[in-house]
């Protein structure tokens, strides 16, 4: 990012991340249970961040607080200057799009009519879908590679072009901050680098920042900006993927011997040991 | 891309209107005294004009002392229940949910019962009854129904099924214990008839159905995405408590006024929701009016069947749903089990 004056970096920031931390516990009274954080990072336009850890590392709390589904015990999380929390709902949803595992439908529904929901927090208490929402829509479908099956019915996809259509739906709330978790879980290998080169060229050509919490090492260093290192509720550290992928520590982490090399672009390559 | 507007709904519920309305003339010529559709047209249109003098007074008896009255309540109770039927689809997201399967009509009905026996001469006293009984039944049976903290779909169900013949079991104890007061019979609270006219004015209840399903309608975008998954509507910005407290209310509201002033007629809520659906597609913003006029025509039709099928004697208008209802509730089951 070119950005020079200190107004322009504040201006390039979409999401602050300030000592949030978070606690889980059975009863009020009871010791917790869970402990999240302090973390603290920084998202600017065009960012790919990627969250990472193994699993119960407090990736999916950090990202309901992110969401501003749940309140942090300490700290803030602001979306363009705004405390993600004090939004009204449907301001929220302007802002901040999540993208998760689909849920199953109850009725079918049409591609279209699917990724017309993301239009929803622009809308008043009944709503009609307007020529723009339409507009917004099919625009959202094209950005995802989704137009040819604007039509078909939402059963009828695969689950790469379903998780497409969701992607599109999120797009089509135009937010500044863009939340997906676990998005590879369920793809195939060719899948998940499509994905991700499609996450990679969103952040690019939108104004938004792209979070994505993984436990995918190697897809992580390849793709993200940006790493937050997740282990046990604590953030270990965040930075590019060449100062976060210290061998050693990631071996802890992820309790398996890997290898770690940094390419001519300056990106780190993770390899599982070949004597393992 | 062909998305919903206001005046595609507005074109389907004024045709689903003329259909009620050839309906209505058509029931208004059924019974023992002889009347032509062109009068009941002509008798219809004069009173509307305000030009009631010029109606023989025998087609003023017949048409709006006798008949209209009831289809009148007719069109209120299968509106309200229908209504009441999308709406706990929706709040429950399970398709075959019904206020009469759920069990909230015979708690409508208990609670009907008991105002009868505690405060009977207190006016509007059944109505509210009615709507508590509604109102605490789907309570239990939401809370039954949960396993996991996650509403499950069979357990639901058979929640429902449980509280019914729980509650069936209570009224029919009641009734057999206080026969000598007037309740109207076992039938009437167990399978619902339109034979007596309500207590309550007809203006009243009519006042009512519109602002409870008129409440329902303004949630009706959020319920759409609601449908479509909880977690994501909340994060596409629906206040998912109040959209559901509102559905709440106000269906426990339609469901114990058409119990208070017709018994609990079973299956309305759960077909004509379903037709409507496989008529119009899923999106609420159509399915809300087009599933009251549907309800309407419904039992209009059922009731017409009802008094005329069996020649003088009368079928519980419950029976005619429950016959037609049944087979579509267990195709319904089927279809969901493939």
């Amino acid at each position: 990012m070119g950005a020079s004056t200190p107004a322009e970096v504040e201006a390039a920031i979409r999401l602050r991340v300030e000592q949030v931390s978070y606690a889980y516990s059975v009863t009020d009274r009871s010791a917790p249970e869970f402990m999240l954080g302090p973390v603290s990072f920084e998202g600017g336009r065009h960012d790919l961040v990627a969250v990472l850890g193994p699993n119960a590392s407090g990736k999916s709390t950090l990202l309901r607080l992110l969401a501003g589904i749940m309140k942090p015990l300490a700290g803030r999380v602001e979306v363009d200057g705004a405390e993600i929390t004090s939004l009204d709902p449907k301001v929220r949803a302007q802002k901040v799009a999540l993208v998760q595992q689909e849920s199953q439908l109850l009725f079918p529904l049409r591609v279209w009519e699917f990724v017309l929901q993301g239009r929803y927090p622009y809308g008043r208490r009944l709503r009609f879908e307007s020529e723009q929402d339409c507009v917004m829509a099919t625009n959202a479908l094209a950005q995802v590679g989704a137009a040819s099956f604007r039509d078909y019915w939402m059963e009828e996809l695969s689950g790469g072009q379903k998780q497409r259509v969701i992607l599109a739906r999120a797009m089509a709330q135009q937010p500044s901050l863009l939340l997906l978790d676990e998005p590879t879980q369920h793809l195939d290998i060719g899948g998940k680098i499509e994905l991700l080169r499609r996450l990679r060229r969103l952040a690019d050509e939108n104004r938004h920042t792209v979070l994505v919490v993984t436990h995918e090492l190697d897809l992580a260093a390849e793709f993200a900006d940006q790493i937050v290192l997740l282990h046990k509720g604590k953030c270990l550290r965040t930075g590019t993927p060449a100062e976060v992928y210290d061998r050693a520590l990631l071996e802890e982490i992820f309790e398996v011997p890997l290898e770690i090399e940094v390419r001519p672009n300056g990106r780190p390559r993770v390899s599982l040991r070949s004597n393992y | 891309m062909k998305p919903l507007t206001p005046r595609r709904v507005l074109a389907i519920c004024g045709a689903l209107l003329v259909l009620l309305f050839i309906v209505v003339v058509i029931s208004l010529r059924m019974g023992a005294y002889p009347i032509t559709v062109p009068e009941i047209v002509t008798t219809l249109f004069k009173r509307v004009a305000g030009r009631t003098d010029q109606i023989p007074s025998a087609f003023l008896l017949v048409v709006f002392g006798l008949r209209l009255p009831r289809i009148a309540l007719g069109i209120i109770v299968g509106a309200a229940l229908s209504t009441a039927g999308a709406g706990f689809q929706a709040l429950l997201r399970n398709p075959l949910a019904d206020p009469y399967v759920l069990g909230v009509s015979s708690g409508a009905a208990l609670g009907a019962i008991m105002s009868l026996i505690f405060t009977p001469h207190v006016a509007g006293a059944i109505q509210i009854a009615s709507f508590v009984g509604a109102g605490i039944t789907i309570a239990i049976v939401f809370l039954l129904g949960r396993r996991g903290g996650q509403l499950d779909a069979a357990t639901l169900l058979l929640a429902g099924i449980i509280m019914t013949s729980f509650l069936s079991a209570v009224i029919m104890f009641l009734m057999t214990t206080l026969s000598g007061r007037d309740l109207r019979g076992i039938a009437f609270w167990v399978m619902g008839d339109l034979q007596t006219p309500p207590v309550i004015g007809l203006k009243w209840l009519f006042l009512v159905l519109i602002i409870a399903a008129g409440c329902i309608y303004t949630t009706t975008s959020d319920l759409n995405l609601i449908l479509t998954g909880e977690q994501e509507a909340r994060h596409l910005g629906v206040n998912v408590r109040r959209v559901k407290l509102v559905v709440y209310v106000a269906s426990s509201i339609l469901t114990g006024l058409a119990v208070s002033v017709s018994g609990s007629i079973g299956y309305v809520g759960l077909l004509v929701p379903h037709v409507m659906r496989m008529l119009f597609g899923t999106d609420y913003r159509l399915l809300v009016p087009t599933s009251a006029i549907g309800g309407a025509i419904l039992i209009v039709v059922a009731d017409m069947l009802a008094r005329t099928v069996l020649g003088t004697t009368e079928i519980p208008v419950g029976a005619m749903t429950a016959l037609a209802g049944a087979p579509v509730f267990i195709y319904l089951m089927r279809r969901r089990v493939r």
